[in-house]
């Protein structure tokens, strides 16, 4: 394959060039999350003739992925493949010299941080709690990382630098928890393109080191009601932010600043806790899942969803009947719940 | 009241405060960002906040699909 060919119309580009593109090619990116958001992105970056690509995925090709995440196939939902290592298989397909290191399994500290070094993260992430957890990493290390995420129509994006600007944390201020994920609301194929779009070009400014061309803002629109938003947030950086302020101490990456989910011995059964600062609201879930809903009274909740049973209590704590593990068990609380 | 909000025309007839418009608007629940006229209204001060005929509104709201 001729590279000088392959690559010509992209360094033709003002904004990247000869200098541009061979800094994409000596580039190592992590992208976390291989759905809808996190295999468009690795698809553009391989396109793009990025060095080195690691994705991370916990879960595998189901039929209804196939409406939005462009790399899947039939025969993958079929066989039950691992999202990364379809993925992989595909984007080797599109770009047979492409270094692709897969990760099956959670993003977890430990995880994450054996894949660096790294140029950049970039995330494809369907829950909040990981999102803070690449947040803190890349804080940690001094690595910029661009927030993505949509629900519905709507989609928002925002780069964190470690150089200048609040982090996801000062934004955000605590975890949203407010039930309504793609499983709940839906969500539609040109939603997940425009936050991946944006994220990609972001990424190619970062890479290419445009840093003047980067986008300074949060940012979100609604492709459905026409909406749009750019915010200037430099007024919310935190010097107190336990992830980026003067002391930071990266409450992400400790063990009581995760989520927990532990086998219930003897009973099919994975519990899940949330993390402590979360707040569930059993009333809003009720609303949000009526087609799943089967019992309900002041104290818990009973869904049935994709043929297993989950119990979420008051104070955020599910109880989830016929899972596989706590892999899953946790997969299904983020998707459903939130977090 | 007539206001911008994330850049189109809206008529809002039961708000009279920024935490007001979030109910309205049914994200008050959500965590949001809220910027007024270019300035961001921090979460504290979202109950204070007057709006005012003609006001320019940002309104972003987190969410974790992907």
């Amino acid at each position: 394959m001729n590279t000088e060919e392959r690559f010509s119309r992209q360094r033709l580009f003002h904004g990247i060039g000869r200098s541009g593109q061979k800094k994409l090619e000596e580039s190592h990116v992590i992208v976390i999350g291989a759905g809808a958001l996190g295999s468009l992105t690795a698809e553009s970056l391989v396109r793009a003739g990025i060095g080195r690509l690691t994705l991370i995925d916990r879960d595998y090709v189901e039929v209804s992925n196939l409406q939005r995440q462009q790399l899947y196939t039939e025969a993958d939902a079929a066989a039950y493949t691992p999202k990364a290592e379809a993925a992989k298989r595909r984007l080797l397909d599109i770009r047979s010299n492409a270094v692709i290191d897969i990760i099956v399994g959670e993003a977890d500290p430990a995880v994450l941080e054996n894949c660096l070094p790294a140029d950049l993260i970039i995330d494809g992430l369907d829950n909040m709690e990981t999102r803070l957890m690449i947040n803190d990493t890349a804080l940690k290390h001094r690595i910029p990382w661009i927030y993505g995420a949509c629900v519905g129509a709507y989609g928002l994006s925002y780069t964190v630098t470690p150089e200048e600007g609040p982090c996801l944390r000062c934004l955000m201020k605590g975890i949203p928890m407010e039930g309504e994920t793609c499983d709940t609301m839906g969500i539609i194929a040109p939603a997940v393109q425009f936050v991946s779009a944006t994220q990609v070009t972001e990424a190619m400014k970062l890479l290419t080191h445009s840093f003047k061309q980067l986008r300074g803002t949060l940012w979100s629109f609604d492709v459905w009601s026409n909406e749009s938003s750019s915010i200037r947030v430099d007024s919310l950086q935190d010097v107190h932010c336990p992830s980026c302020g003067e002391s930071p101490t990266y409450p992400a990456l400790a063990w009581s600043g995760r989520s927990k989910a532990e086998t219930l011995c003897g009973r099919d059964a994975v519990q899940v806790k949330p993390l402590p600062d979360m707040q569930v609201s059993l009333e809003r879930t009720a609303d949000a899942h009526k087609k799943h809903l089967s019992k309900a009274n002041q104290h818990l909740l009973v869904l049935n969803i994709e043929n297993k049973r989950l119990v979420l209590f008051k104070d955020g704590r599910a109880i989830i009947h016929g899972v596989s593990g706590e892999v899953e068990a946790r997969s299904l609380y983020q998707r459903y719940i939130g977090g | 009241m007539q206001i911008t909000l994330n850049g189109q025309i809206q008529n809002i007839e039961n708000s009279q405060t920024v935490a007001e418009l979030l109910e309205e608007l049914q994200v008050a629940h959500k965590k949001t960002v809220v910027e007024r006229n270019g300035i961001i209204v921090m979460e504290e001060l979202h109950k204070e906040e007057g709006l005012k005929d003609g006001d320019r509104i940002e309104i972003i709201h987190f969410v974790g699909g992907g």
